[in-house]
């Protein structure tokens, strides 16, 4: 594996990046390499940095010292972390996926249907659900053709059975198109198989390797606790209310606002 | 038709073609307050245009940026929230232009023509004025209409696609200082948000797509001019309040019409 990435193109190098704001130290002296066709998973804690790590390569902020370096010409697809459209904008998919450039419809049915989205081509951007969302925001990073994929934790919002599918989804991407991939994720548990390496990321690079060997890495337990690591087959679960409870526990039926009925 | 009414009907006609599309993204971007703070601080480039003696209009695009211009860079410092720092300048600029005209003792301005329009005594010079800017507005908002609202639905999605933020940002205040300054004549300063936001509103509900919002905010725009005018003549109201008002029972109205349309489609 180390060999055949050594001849790799790499497409993203970031040396001793540094950054802070409003005084406070978010990024101290982060080394990260990215190699074409592999994929980098950025964990850690919340307030982290992963967030403004991603923001610092894709330009959107300038780090204070260090330097980043990508590829040259290098086309990047982004998929940002959250899309709320007002309802006030009468969106469909197909007018979001052509926001950033025009394209002829058999490219955007090819790209929807890469994601498993072409049936929503004509629906309204809000009646989307947030499996839904994060497809149609793959879709248009993938119209792009990047060489590489940003993904700010690109299952938020979806429920386990969706985020699983999405995995599957990136790491066929992968395979398919070759692009390299780097991705947010705050939950080791979470990371995908496909995963090439791991970094865990606490302001500053705690340890990085494969998941496997993250997992036992002394600084990521001190980090997530041993709990999570005596427990690695548990997986999440996470489910939608659809009513709430009052003081007594009995069930008080809400407006199901949320729910879909298909 | 008397000739100072075809005047009216054409300004009106002519701020409400431009100030429909741009209203829709004063609507998309929540700038409805912002829109209304530009149009106070309006009343002291009047005065400006006065006391330098240069165009009036241009008095007013001018104010209008560099307040547009200041409110930015007051953003990016201030720890305040953005309605408290729009509402600080809103009315301390609309102070400066009233107590700037209030200097001006030689000359002898009616007030309530700026505040509130005066759109029947639009004369054939004012009307060159606003077809001419409504032209240059139109142009450019089409120009610019895709990248502005890529970053009107995601503005760092659409800055790492390859989008000029901070240039369209600036267009987009530019256009709507240029709408303020021509629309003063119409409806006045107190008012003008209102050209903006209530034919866009309207629009929302018979609309599918942005371009057909922003086609029907002119169009109901239009309507609401031409409404305006006649109930003005008809029943001797005054004419931009007469306006803002027929508007708003188009806005008020479209449910209706919408339910109607739809048990029409059933039958």
């Amino acid at each position: 594996m180390t060999s055949n990435q050594m001849d790799k193109k790499i497409l993203i190098e970031t040396k001793g990046v540094c950054l802070a704001l409003d005084g406070k130290k978010i990024l101290d002296k982060v080394d990260i390499r990215l190699h074409k066709g592999e994929i980098v998973t950025l964990i850690g804690p919340n307030g982290a940095g992963k967030s403004t790590l991603v923001r610092v390569i894709l330009g959107l902020i300038k780090q204070d010292s260090g330097e980043v370096r990508l590829a040259p010409k290098l086309r990047i697809g982004y998929m940002p972390q959250r899309l709320t459209i007002d309802p006030v904008l009468p969106l469909t998919v197909r007018r979001f996926l052509t926001l950033a450039q025009r394209c002829s419809e058999s490219k955007l049915i090819e790209a929807l249907t890469e994601v498993g989205a072409e049936l929503l081509l004509d629906s309204a951007m809000q009646t989307l659900s947030g499996g839904e969302t994060q497809r149609v925001l793959l879709a248009r990073a993938m119209l792009r053709d990047p060489d590489l994929l940003i993904l700010d934790e690109p299952v938020q919002g979806v429920d386990v059975t969706g985020q699983d599918e999405l995995y599957r989804l990136i790491g066929t991407i992968r395979k398919r198109h070759g692009c390299g991939i780097l991705m947010i994720s705050h939950d080791l548990h979470m990371v995908m198989s496909a995963t090439d390496q791991v970094l865990c990321l606490n302001r500053h690079v705690c340890c990085s390797g494969h998941p496997d060997s993250v997992r036992i890495d002394p600084s990521y337990v001190a980090l997530f606790g041993p709990a999570e690591i005596q427990q690695p087959v548990i997986t999440p679960y996470s489910h939608q209310h659809d009513h709430s409870h009052d003081a007594h526990g009995d069930i008080v039926e809400d407006d199901h606002k949320d729910c879909k009925h298909g | 038709m008397d000739d100072f009414l075809l005047r009216a009907l054409l300004a009106g006609l002519g701020v409400a073609i431009v100030a429909g599309p741009l209203g829709a993204f004063v609507v998309w971007r929540k700038m409805a307050y912002f829109g209304d703070t530009l149009a106070h601080a309006a009343l002291l480039g009047v005065a400006l245009g006065f006391l330098l003696d240069f165009n009036t209009n241009l008095g007013v695009v001018v104010v209008c940026v560099l307040l547009a211009l200041l409110l930015v860079a007051m953003q990016q410092k201030q720890k305040l929230a953005n309605d408290t720092l729009l509402g600080i300048l809103s009315h301390s600029t609309l102070s400066m232009g009233l107590i700037a005209l209030a200097f001006m003792e030689t000359l002898r301005i009616d007030l309530m023509s700026y505040l509130f329009g005066d759109i029947l005594a639009v004369s054939n010079t004012d009307l060159y004025w606003i077809f001419a800017c409504a032209a240059l507005a139109l142009t450019v908002l089409i120009t610019i209409w895709r990248p502005l609202l890529a970053i009107t639905v995601h503005e760092e999605l659409a800055r790492v696609e390859g989008v000029p933020v901070t240039w369209v940002k600036l267009a987009l205040m530019l256009l709507i200082a240029i709408v303020i300054a021509v629309a003063m004549k119409v409806v006045g300063i107190l008012l003008i948000t209102s050209l903006l936001i209530i034919p866009a509103a309207t629009a929302r509900c018979f609309a599918r797509n942005p371009e057909q919002m922003a086609i029907y905010a002119a169009l109901i725009g239009c309507i609401a001019v031409s409404g305006g005018l006649f109930a003005s003549l008809e029943w001797d109201l005054p004419a931009g309040p007469a306006i803002v008002v027929s508007a708003a029972a188009l806005f008020f109205s479209a449910p209706w019409w919408l339910k109607l349309k739809r048990s029409r489609k059933q039958i």
